[in-house]
């Protein structure tokens, strides 16, 4: 299946002008999406019966900044087999261009459940909210880190001394009120 | 009927507590990456660790002396590593294996502490990438060499929390 079947087989279910087809130097199918189409065709892409593009693998980003738009965010998918077992697994690429100075997307964790969690590497790595995501975390770097380390004007070493939390100390009186307030529950249940 | 001989040494409480710590190191089971398999190569028969009595490693930083720090440490894990430390009864001793431990090693980056002596207090650093299970050994035969000189009137809690550089000689 090459790139122009699948957006052949694309056209009537996606708006007009939403899908385009990508070069790709290792020659696997590649397409760019818009990204305000972006649940449209994924959920096409997933439900058309002659795609089927069931599993999703991979999903990360690039940042090449000078350029604009900044980043592309990238999703790699895997078609099992249309006709039952023994057909050929299919893959494609498909890229969403995301502008720098509005670095968002809406999620795809309703078409693919496996993007909750790359959507949230994603975000952590690159900065990229994702919209509607229903739980938008830091997955890899502490809850409390600054910045997203995998962009471009990210630096490699930051000084900074590790942040490392004082032991609990609790102090005679604490203790013992804590003591008294666990033997007041005991009574009262 | 012959006279039984009855061995008997003489020593002082020091001699003998001294080697009663140096020859039963436990280590805390804590390894964090590639270091730790070495670490555990180490426990095994080939190597056989049980000769200076610190085989036993232990599933709780209650019962540990040693905490040896296998691999590089991130900055997430930061304060997990100083919570177990922090956990364990003193005396307790820290060994850094490897150059990422000891100075982050080849990983210059954000993500890495650039060498564990900046959260807890290390006693021996073990060099290598990673070092093979000699090189531990060796580590932990210097450290026992360390607790021979420490005096049982030092292991008060504060003395022993910083580790004086001590001079190993031969």
């Amino acid at each position: 299946m090459t790139t122009q079947d699948i957006v052949d087989a694309l056209r009537g279910a996606v708006p007009e002008g939403a899908v385009e087809p990508a070069a790709a130097a290792d020659g696997m199918p590649a397409i760019y999406v818009a990204r305000e189409h972006a649940d449209v065709v994924c959920l096409a892409l997933r439900d058309l019966p002659t795609l089927q593009f069931a599993f999703a693998p991979d999903i990360t980003a690039v940042d090449y900044l000078p350029r604009e738009p900044r980043f592309e965010v990238m999703l790699h998918l895997v078609s099992l087999g249309i006709a039952g077992f023994g057909d050929t697994p299919k893959r494609l690429r498909v890229k969403f261009r995301v502008p720098g100075n509005d670095p968002r997307m809406p999620t795809l964790s309703g078409v693919w459940k496996a993007m909750n969690w790359g959507e949230r590497e994603v975000y952590d790595m690159f900065g990229i909210h994702f919209d509607g995501h229903p739980d938008l975390r830091r997955i890899l770097m502490p809850d409390d880190w600054e910045g997203h380390p995998a962009r471009k004007d990210y630096p490699v070493q930051i000084k900074m001394t590790p942040k490392v939390y004082e032991p609990l100390q609790v102090t005679a009186e604490q203790f013992a009120a804590n003591l008294q307030a666990d033997r007041d529950r005991a009574r009262r249940e | 009927m012959s006279e039984i001989e009855i061995p008997v040494l003489t020593t002082t409480v020091t001699k003998m507590v001294q080697w009663a710590r140096r020859s039963s190191i436990w280590p805390v089971t804590f390894g964090l990456a590639c270091c730790a398999i070495e670490m555990m190569a180490m426990s095994t028969s080939r190597y056989d660790i049980a000769r200076f009595g610190a085989e036993v490693f232990r599933g709780s930083p209650r019962q540990s002396d040693l905490m040896i720090v296998a691999g590089r440490l991130s900055r997430k894990m930061a304060p997990v590593l100083r919570r177990i430390y922090d956990q364990m009864p003193e005396p307790k001793y820290v060994i850094s294996m490897g150059a990422c431990a000891s100075i982050g090693g080849v990983f210059d980056n954000y993500a890495l502490v650039q060498g564990v002596d900046q959260i807890v207090p290390v006693d021996v650093f073990v060099p290598g990438c990673p070092p093979r299970p000699e090189s531990l050994i060796y580590g932990i035969v210097q450290l026992q060499r360390k607790i021979d000189q420490q005096k049982l009137t030092e292991l008060s809690s504060e003395s022993s929390r910083t580790p004086k550089p001590l001079v190993i000689t031969g």
